[in-house]
């Protein structure tokens, strides 16, 4: 039996007439269906910073965001933080999906954060995933990050976690905003 | 509604050279949230510079797998050395299932990492969105918006397959179509199609054997029918053989004439695609379709009355 389940989802722009019923079937996997939306799908950045040469974790969320619909831009691997800024800045994107699984998150993703908004890109959202320790993750929200996604997180709570955001007003790296996602792994 | 709103800010910042201005600019273009007519309206200035090149688009089109991103990243590095500033837009096919796209031309064009050049590349990477038809249209939007600000060639790496890909070539002033060696005996090359539509043929992978007798046989083909045979190179985007050539032919490109009609019909159906798909009555005709209270004929007829 195919599990069916509705949610309203907002359109990239926050405005009440791109609030349409999606239809998200499976499990895990979301779809969001041609004829049930209109509005224009999210231009999302996945990016793999460093030297890290892993990315069957990136390759999945970015095949699942696409399967939700979404435009997804996959830079490739071993990029660095000004290159990954330059994407989302000439791709002009609205969420940007780190990936690390080297160790070098502490490092590479605040650097990430600080060039966007240097950059004047402080209304992207940027969540990150891979093997980020949990006692690491409160430095990576204190720079803007809005998510970190660990090994088993189920990939249609990233997908929730994209909604989500698109609902709040001040999600961008550079806003200060408050919230960020609580994941549960 | 669609259009109403323009940001004139936006596209001031983008006329003088701001990236991200530009970027927003041409996601307004390709969400029909900005028409270029509007932008034509209260910068007409920049439409109509004196000497402006007399043209800027070249497609760059050819089955999966020939190499056209390795090829168009070696000539973007060579344009660019020479201080010509080239827009990419590479297209990728959207889901029809979910309306989704990855978006991966970027892996393979290394060309924009080379600092000093940087600033003379553009990428951008677009989705064929809802039809494979309407792509092509809005590109040719956007091709003119970046020509006007300043982009003296822009690029356009089609999808890998299929009708939309003549299309999408249709309606830019030049076509490239990309080869390769194995790809079927000398009646392949006989064949209609997209050749017949080429301003220029270039047969990569040259360092794979067979490629300059696949070469020939283009050649020939060309030679049997009328017309002015247009340039055919061999090239090797690994080994960098025949680049450098290719480069320079194709950025003084001449338009062999060839087809003129095939080309405009394509640019016809093209248009018409995009006028039905934006009619203010496709979702109220496509409902009453589904429920079958309307015919075809009878949609036809509504459509064409706009």
């Amino acid at each position: 039996m195919e599990l069916v389940r509705y949610l309203v989802f907002r359109g990239p722009f926050n405005s009440p007439n791109n609030a349409k019923i999606v239809k998200i079937r499976g499990v895990f996997l979301g779809g969001r269906h041609f004829e049930d939306s209109m509005s224009d799908p999210l231009r999302i950045v996945v990016a793999k910073p460093g030297l890290d040469g892993h990315d069957r974790g990136a390759k999945v969320v970015a095949r699942t965001l696409r399967d939700a619909g979404h435009e997804v831009i996959y830079t490739g691997l071993r990029r660095t933080a000004q290159q990954i800024v330059e994407t989302v800045r000439d791709e002009d994107a609205r969420f940007l999906g780190l990936s690390s699984l080297s160790g070098a998150h502490n490092h590479l993703f605040p650097k990430v954060c600080e060039l966007l908004v240097k950059e004047g890109l402080d209304d992207v959202v940027v969540f990150g995933g891979g093997i980020i320790p949990f006692e690491d993750r409160d430095l990576l929200f204190s720079c803007g990050m809005k998510a970190i996604f660990g090994p088993g997180t189920p990939t249609a709570e990233i997908l929730d976690f994209i909604v989500k955001a698109c609902e709040i007003s001040d999600a961008g790296v550079g806003q200060n905003g408050e919230w960020h996602w609580d994941s549960s792994a | 509604m669609r259009g109403e709103v323009l940001d004139l800010e936006i596209v001031s910042d983008a006329i003088k050279g701001d990236r991200r201005a530009i970027a927003r600019v041409l996601s307004s273009l390709e969400n029909r949230s900005l028409l270029l007519d509007q932008i034509k309206m209260e910068f007409p200035s920049i439409f109509s510079q004196p000497g402006q090149e007399s043209w800027s688009s070249i497609a760059i089109t050819g089955a999966p797998g020939v190499g056209k991103s390795c090829l168009i990243d070696k000539v973007l590095i060579e344009w660019a050395s020479k201080g010509i500033k080239t827009a990419l837009l590479a297209i990728d096919p959207s889901s029809p299932r979910t309306g989704g796209a990855l978006l991966g031309d970027r892996v393979r064009i290394t060309a924009i990492d080379n600092e000093e050049y940087k600033d003379l590349i553009y990428i951008r990477s677009i989705a064929t969105r809802k039809s494979s038809g309407s792509a092509p249209v809005i590109v040719s939007d956007m091709v003119e918006f970046l020509s006007a600000i300043g982009w003296q060639r822009v690029i356009i790496e089609t999808v890998g397959s299929g009708q939309s890909e003549v299309r999408c070539a249709a309606i830019t002033d030049r076509i490239v179509v990309v080869e390769g060696p194995a790809r079927g005996d000398g009646v392949q090359a006989e064949k209609a199609g997209l050749l017949e539509l080429a301003d220029a043929v270039i047969v990569n992978k040259s360092d794979i054997s067979g490629a300059s007798q696949h070469a020939s046989e283009i050649r020939e083909s060309f030679e049997l029918g009328l017309g002015q045979t247009p340039p055919i190179i061999l090239t090797s985007a690994v080994s960098g053989d025949g680049i450098k050539e290719a480069s320079s032919i194709l950025l003084k490109l001449e338009d062999t004439g060839r087809s003129k009609r095939a080309k405009w019909r394509e640019r016809l159906l093209a248009e018409y695609e995009r006028k039905i798909l934006e009619s203010d009555k496709l979702e109220e005709i496509l409902e009453n379709l589904a429920i079958g209270s309307m015919s075809i004929e009878d949609a036809l007829k509504v459509l064409g009355d706009d």
